[in-house]
This record gives structure tokens, sequence and C-alpha cells, in this order.
């Protein structure tokens, strides 16, 4: 870059308006976010009233987590599709598929479960290929190609899978059954790891909020006010201690399950908030035409996001697949709309170009904090699904009403 | 010859219209008097007025928010929306038409004004009812045809039909001709004098003067939102295209352009024989043989009329990112390269900053600083990671350079007025540091002191030693600041006007040459 442009010489330093809307400008692009924050946050303290405390037993947040692990990592991929301005309904069916191949891979042709799962995961890219070509290439839109995908592979599933196929690899069902190994012992009923992993957490969380604020100060750019900032901090560090205290008091300690969502949360808040790619997927969902002309290969772009929730879904087939002990041919039924439906509680825009990786895990804590409530309380499962289905209605319609007042719509 | 004993009888009468948008005047007093029975053109340059004009009189811009009266048949008239004014027998058909692609022609005719029985649709009554009105236009098809199926020209017949099932009196054609051949243009002409003998009064807008000229009973000239002058070609003295052309410009030299001493170098573009055709009508070529050369450190002109084809002609250069089967051959420092996409384009130091930045220059809810790196993250990123640090300040410093009002560099690029938005495209472009910058009407819709910084800007860029080519429907504009000036119409190069030479008259004498005439 030349070192000095000086376009205009005329522009000088522009006078400062420190009005309250500008100064809290920081907190009003993030007020969505906290508000799902807080929703999740209330909803969990009115199950736990209403379970009689039943809800965060340690066994149960452990439980929590090992049962919607699935959502959260389909919803992972999906919200990517989604800020992209497409839709994925195929999900749930390559599960299956998967699923099904990674059990006969194991019960039949005696695959190693590392050689099983790797299997899974290419598999899953190949078939986000195959859909991503559709749609990027031949320009069909997603809907379509993914409803055919959502037929196709559920058929394929129904095909390989006959009758249940059971997977006694013990390691391979030991992925979602069991925890990390509590080598450090127990200081009491806790889990000394768990304790020590969640300590790290809370030290990561504060340094890099730290950091980035210190960065944004830097360069000139709005911060939130410091309460803001520090209630900010202070409600994570809780959020960490209270999850990490309750699990490090449940049979097993750290779940791998968590352990895999946790790796995969940080690594795509990376992609999506660093990387060029990431860039580019919120640049052609905001506006599809302008970034093509600024030189975005949009047909990469879509084509790399298929491929990408396509080795999510044959992730969530290794994981569902495990946690069953067994392959079925009706597994993932409805995955997909419970990934969907978790990224639109967590704030991702119907017309894309807005979403966030932590909205659509927070979306699906939700949606799966409902389902354990409910459940623990005994509520028949189809109205679990009515209740389900209003909250994903009235978080739209509050994003909806509250972007028209704020005149952006 | 009419017969002048009769008293004259107005149609129509706008008087002391005036209406306002924000910031800007489009029409300051305007009077119009349309004769019953005569065909009326309105001519001027882009953004004289005249559509605002036309559509305040259908209601497009309803009562209430212009001043000014309207008389309609001698009665004051107030019309709250355009189905009004569409009941007393006013009707405008835009430009771009508003027909129902997959719709019959029959059912596009009558479309909210459904032949029916009760609530039943009486398909016998509307087809035969639609094959009269298609009689009466000239149009050789079935009613049941789709409007897809036909041609553009066809179209518009089926425009006019539409307004005939609606008892029109006063027909309005804004650009009819514009998107048509010279066959459905004569067509549609010969039909307009039809109509005027079955007394239909018509009002038509156009930039083609000769058309006008010949069909016309009388012409009303507008400028800068003022009627300057109403002609009658039933005079003793002729109209002639020099007379409209004097009337049309003239638009005063109001705004000040900064000083500027060209340093100019080794040619660092040039574009031959290049051919464009429209992506649908794909017959039809938009762009038709153009060829330019653009040096370094020169500010380089394109003036046209609208549809002239100066925007298809830089789309389809930057990446063909408009058009279909388009030839010539483009050299880059005596170079020939291809430019099959915009990746390419963007490397091989050409950028092209849109007219329209709403819909293809920015990404409205993303922020200044992720608008400004979008077209070069290459140069901000490592192995695919983006420098968010060295982002913000490449940002920062944009900001403050090209003087860009924004609270800060964070805030949504759709938060910004015309003029810091149109600097954030500009700022987008030159970080991407082309040797070519095509600037697609830089200045559109942006206030007079933001249009002098842009101007700072187009020279400096200049002075780095890059080739500029500035596309501007203002002709004071170009005339104050290129070196050289290119002329479009109809698709092709009509005229090269060095900066001594370059007068309003003579760019727009070019501008209007039909296609059979080349000047050089």
């Amino acid at each position: 870059m030349s070192t000095d442009l000086n376009l205009v010489p005329t522009g000088g330093p522009l006078t400062k308006n420190s009005s309250w809307r500008e100064r809290f400008g920081g907190l009003g692009g993030n007020a969505r976010q906290y508000g799902i924050f807080a929703a999740l946050v209330v909803i969990i303290l009115l199950f736990q009233g209403m379970t009689g405390g039943r809800l965060l037993y340690p066994d149960n947040v452990a439980a929590l987590i090992n049962q919607n692990a699935y959502v959260m990592v389909l919803a992972i991929g999906m919200v990517m599709v989604i800020i992209a301005g497409h839709i994925d309904l195929s999900v749930g069916s390559v599960v299956a598929t998967i699923g099904g191949v990674t059990a006969i891979s194991i019960h039949d042709w005696g695959l190693s479960w590392w050689l099983a799962v790797l299997l899974a995961l290419v598999l899953g890219a190949v078939v986000g290929a195959w859909q991503g070509f559709w749609i990027a290439y031949v320009g069909i839109p997603a809907f379509i190609v993914t409803l055919a995908g959502m037929l196709i592979f559920r058929g394929l599933a129904l095909a390989i899978v006959s009758q249940s196929i059971p997977v006694l690899d013990p390691t391979f069902n030991g992925i979602m059954a069991n925890s990390l190994p509590n080598f450090l012992g127990r200081l009491g009923d806790a889990d000394i790891l768990t304790l020590v992993i969640g300590a790290l957490l809370i030290l990561t969380t504060i340094w890099a909020q730290m950091r980035s604020r210190s960065a944004l100060r830097d360069h000139n750019l709005a911060v939130e006010a410091v309460g803001v900032f520090v209630a900010k901090i202070v409600l994570a560090a809780l959020g960490i201690g209270v999850v990490t205290w309750l699990l490090s008091r449940s049979t097993g300690g750290t779940p791998i399950a968590l352990a895999i969502c946790a790796v995969l949360i940080v690594a795509y808040t990376f992609i999506m908030g660093r990387t060029v790619f990431g860039r580019h997927i919120y640049a052609i969902g905001g506006n599809r035409q302008a970034a093509r002309l600024s030189g975005v290969s949009t047909r990469s772009v879509d084509f790399w996001i298929f491929v990408n929730i396509g080795v999510l879904a044959g992730l969530t087939g290794v994981i569902v697949t495990s946690r069953l002990g067994t392959a079925l041919a009706a597994a993932g039924n409805g995955f997909e709309l419970d990934a969907i439906a978790a990224c639109f509680i967590g704030g991702a825009a119907v017309t894309g170009g807005i979403g966030r990786i932590s909205g659509a895990i927070v979306g699906a804590l939700i949606m799966g904090v409902l389902n354990q409530g409910l459940s623990i309380m005994g509520v028949d499962p189809s109205w679990t699904q009515v209740i389900k289905g209003l909250v994903l209605l009235l978080a739209v319609a509050y994003d909806l009403v509250s972007k028209r007042r704020a005149g952006t719509q | 010859m009419e017969n002048k004993t009769i008293p004259r009888d107005h149609i129509l009468e706008m008087r002391g219209i005036t209406k306002r948008f924000p910031g800007v005047i489009a029409l300051d007093d305007v009077n119009l008097v349309v004769e019953r029975g005569e065909i009326h053109a309105i001519c001027g340059e882009n953004g004289a007025g005249k559509s605002t004009l036309m559509n305040v009189l259908s209601g497009v811009y309803p009562h209430g928010t212009y001043e000014g009266e309207i008389v309609y048949d001698g009665r004051p008239v107030e019309f709250r929306g355009i189905r009004d004014s569409e009941r007393i027998g006013i009707v405008i058909i835009h430009q771009e038409l508003a027909l129902s692609p997959y719709l019959s022609i029959a059912e596009n005719i009558f479309l909210g004004n459904e032949q029916k029985n009760g609530i039943v649709i009486d398909w016998n009554a509307t087809n035969v009812r639609a094959a009269e009105l298609l009689e009466r236009v000239g149009l050789d098809e079935r009613p049941e045809t789709r409007i897809a199926d036909i041609g553009v020209g066809k179209q518009q017949l089926v425009e006019i039909a539409k307004a005939l099932s609606r008892e029109v009196r006063l027909l309005i054609l804004d650009e009819p001709t514009a998107a048509l051949n010279d066959e459905d243009s004569a067509h549609l002409l010969r039909l307009l004098k039809e109509l005027r003998s079955q007394g239909i009064t018509s009002i038509i807008i156009s930039h083609k003067l000769n058309e006008l000229l010949s069909v016309a009973d009388t012409i009303t000239v507008v400028r800068d939102g003022h009627t300057i002058e109403t002609l009658d070609s039933h005079g003793a003295e002729p109209i002639t295209d020099e007379r409209l052309i004097r009337g049309m410009v003239g638009r005063p030299m109001d705004h000040r352009f900064p000083e500027h001493t060209p340093h100019i170098g080794e040619e660092v573009l040039r574009v031959e024989d290049w051919t464009v055709h429209h992506p649908i009508d794909q017959a039809r070529k938009v762009v038709d043989g153009a060829s330019i050369t653009v040096r370094r450190g020169e500010i380089v002109g394109l003036a046209g009329l609208m549809g002239a084809g100066r925007t298809e002609f830089a789309m389809s250069l930057f990446g063909r990112t408009y058009g279909v089967d388009v030839s010539g051959r483009v050299y880059k420092d005596g170079q020939e390269i291809h430019l099959m996409s915009v990746g390419a384009a963007i490397s091989h130091g050409i950028a092209y900053a849109t007219e329209d930045r709403k819909r293809y220059g920015l990404n409205l809810i993303d922020t200044v600083q992720r608008n400004i790196s979008a077209a070069a993250l290459r140069k901000l990123s490592k192995r695919g990671v983006v420098d968010a640090n060295a982002e913000s300040t490449v940002a920062e410093q944009y900001r403050r350079e090209m003087a860009i009002k924004t609270p800060t560099v964070s805030a949504l690029a759709g938060k910004l007025s015309g003029g810091n938005q149109q600097k954030v495209v500009l700022s987008k472009w030159i970080y991407a540091e082309p040797d070519v910058l095509i600037l697609d009407e830089p200045t559109r819709g942006i206030d007079v002191g933001a249009k002098y910084e842009i101007y700072v800007i187009i020279q400096r860029l200049a002075d780095m030693g890059k080739g500029v080519i500035f596309i501007s429907s203002e002709l004071p504009e170009l005339i104050g600041t290129c070196d050289r000036i290119y002329t479009f119409s109809q698709g092709r190069v009509t005229g090269e006007v060095a900066k001594a030479d370059a007068t309003q008259e003579l760019l727009m004498t070019y501008m209007t040459m039909d296609k059979d005439v080349t000047v050089r």
C-alpha cells in the first residue's frame, strides 16, 4: 500500500460525535446476541424451577450435551449454509445413510473404529460435493437439490440398512458413551480434569475478550462501555463455572461429545470471523451481486459450503450411530429441521448475510433444554413439538419486529 | 393543417409543478400544456426531470407530495395513486414493461380488469376482446400466446392494447423505443399517429430526436427541472435537431471543478471492436463495435444518453458481468488480455465501480471496514486468515483520507449517506490498486460538496498514473474533469472529443446521432 494517499486534503479530522447511540453502537450490534444468551438462561431457570431442580442434576447436564451434540454439529454447518443464502434439507437423510455405511464397515468389513470414522467423513465430503455441484455449478436452487437429496439419501439408507445393524466396537461406541479419562482423579466428588478445563476456558475467555477490546481501541473503533464489558466477562465466567462445576460432579466428568463440539465451535468461529473463506460467505449472503463484482468466486464458495456441511453430516452419522450402538434406516429423521430451527432461533437472517456460530449453538441448546426439561416433566412428545414450533416462530417474529423498529428493514 | 379558428382545447394543463426530494429539487415550477388529440413530445437530458413529471401526472407521486395544480379536461384533479389517474383515462407505460411473463397476452391485457361473469372469468370474452385490441394495435399474435414468447417490440404493443382496453384518452410513453429495433420503432410510431386519428392524445418521452421530429406535433424541452420551451412543429419555422439540442444542453457549468494539469503517459488500455449482445433479446447489439483507448494519467469520459450502452460496455469488459456473445479485443500495456471473470479483470489491474452502489456495489448489512477490504482481501490475509488489525488500519486510513463521514469503520454501510457510500465503493477499488479504474456515474445522487471531493479523488488517481474511465450523464462534469471524451449512441462510439474542443452542444450532437452516421 502506498504510504500516503491523502486523496482529499480537505478531509480534516472528523468531529467526534459521541451521542448515546454511537457510544453504545457496539452493544447495539450485539444486542440480539445477548438477548439469545439471556433467553437461554431464562429457559434454563424456568425448567429448573418446574422440574424441581432435576434439570440441572449433574448427570442430566451430561446427558443433555450428549443428546444434543448432533444438533450443535449440524447447526454449525447449517448456519454457514443459511448465511450464504441457501438451505440444506438433506442432512437428516445423509446422517442415516452414512451412519448405515459406518455400521456396515465395522460390522461386516471389520474396519477399525478410526478407519470407519474417516470413511464417514470422506463419504460426507463426497455427498456434499455432489449437492454442491448441482447448486453451485448447475445453478439449481439449494432448496430443490437438497429436497432431492433428502429423498435420495433416505432411500439409500433404507436400502442399505434393511434391519438395524449393531455396532459392537467398544471404542466406537465409547465416542458418545464415555467421557474424557479422568487421569487427574477426583477432588471430593468433583472430577479434577473437568475443573482444570473449566478454569482454562475461563482464563482464555477473559484474555481473548480483553485482547479484542484493546485491538478495537487501538483502531479507534467503538467499544462497549466498561460496565457492559465487565458484566459480560463476569457472566461468561459464571456460566462456564456453573457448567464446569455441574459436569465435574457427573458420573463421567467431561463427555467426549462436549469436547468434540467445543473444538468445532472454536474452529468454526475462527473460520467465520477471521478467514477469507468466512468473509466470502458473509459477502455473498449480504449481496451476491456485489460480492461477484468484487471478485469473489461465488460458485466455489457455494460448493465448499456444501462440502463442509456434508462432512459435518458425516460426523453426525458417527455420533448418532455411536450413541445408539446400532444403525437404523430411520436415524436422523427430522434432524435438518432441528438444525435449521437452531440457526433461526440463534438469530440467522432468512435472507442471508447475518448469523453466527455462537448463535446457532445457543439456538441448539435452547431446543435441547426445551426437549430435556419437557421430557423430565413428563410432557407428551407431541406437545414438545408444538412448543418447539412456537418458540421458533416467536424468535423469528421478535427478530423481524425489532429490526423493523430499528429501521434497518 | 388544423383549423385554427376552433379555440384551442387543452386536455391537460400542469401548472407550477414543483417536486422536491431530500436535498434536490427535481421539478421547479414546471408548466406543461397538452392539446387534445396531439402527440406531445418531451425531451431533455438524463435527470432533467422528464420521468418525474410524468410520475406526478400519473399519480405515482400522489397529490400532496408536490406543489402545483393539474387540470385535466378542464377540471382540477388530485390523484392519490395510479388507479385514480387510470380511472379517468390517463395511462403511463414505463420503460420497464409491467407485464407478467408467464401469463398470456389476453390475461395480461385484462390483468386487474378481468372480463367475468359474476366471479368466474369469461375466457371467451377475454380472448375475443383481446383479439380485437391486438388488431387495433397491429399485433399479429394469438391472444393465448405467453408474453415470454414474444419480443420486446410486441410486448410494447401489448402494453398499448392494455391501455386501450381501459379506454385510455391520454397515453404516456416513457422511452418507448429505447429497447426496440428500427422496424418495431417505426411500427410503434405509426401506431401513435393512428391512435391520434382516433382521438387519443399521447405524450412521448424520447432521446431519439429524429423520431420526435417525425412524429410529434409539439415538443417541450425540459432541463434541470424547468420547462425551457415548447415548440410547435407545425409553426412557420421548422424545428431542427440543432434547435432541440440547444434547448436541452446549456446546463450551467455551476459547480466548480478542481484545477488539474494532466500528466499523460503511455497507453494502458485499448479496447477494439467491442460488441455485446443483450442477455435476453440476444439478436440485439447493446454495444456495437466500440473501440477506445486510455493512457496512464488520463481521465477519459464516456458520454451518452440512457440506453447508449456505456454501462453495458464497461460491465462486459469487467469480466463479462453483462451480456452474451461478447466479442472484441482488449490490450493492457500493449499485451492482449482475456478477461473472462471478475477475478481475472482484477488481477489484470482493472476495476469497475458500479453506478448502482446499493445493488452491485456494497454489502449494506456489513460494516464499512469489510466493504472496503472486499475486493482485496488477498492483500490482507496470509494463508487464508485475515489480519483483522491490518484491515482496521487500512479502513481507518481510507476513512480519514477519503473523508468518509461515519462514526466508526465498524458502522454498517447501509447507514451511510449516498456520497459516503460512494466513497466506500471508491475506497474498495482504490485499495485493490488497479491500473485502470472505470467509474460509472460516481456522482449520481450525491450532493455538490461530495461531488467536488469525488472529482479531486479522480484527479489524484490519474496523477498516480492510473487510467480513469469516467462514465457520466452530466455533460458539464465530463467537460470539467476529463482530458478526452468519447460519445456513445445506440451502442456505438459516435465521437471522440478532446478537452479543448468539448462543448455541451457538440457532445449532444454526437450523443443523439443515429447509428448509420459515424463521425470520427
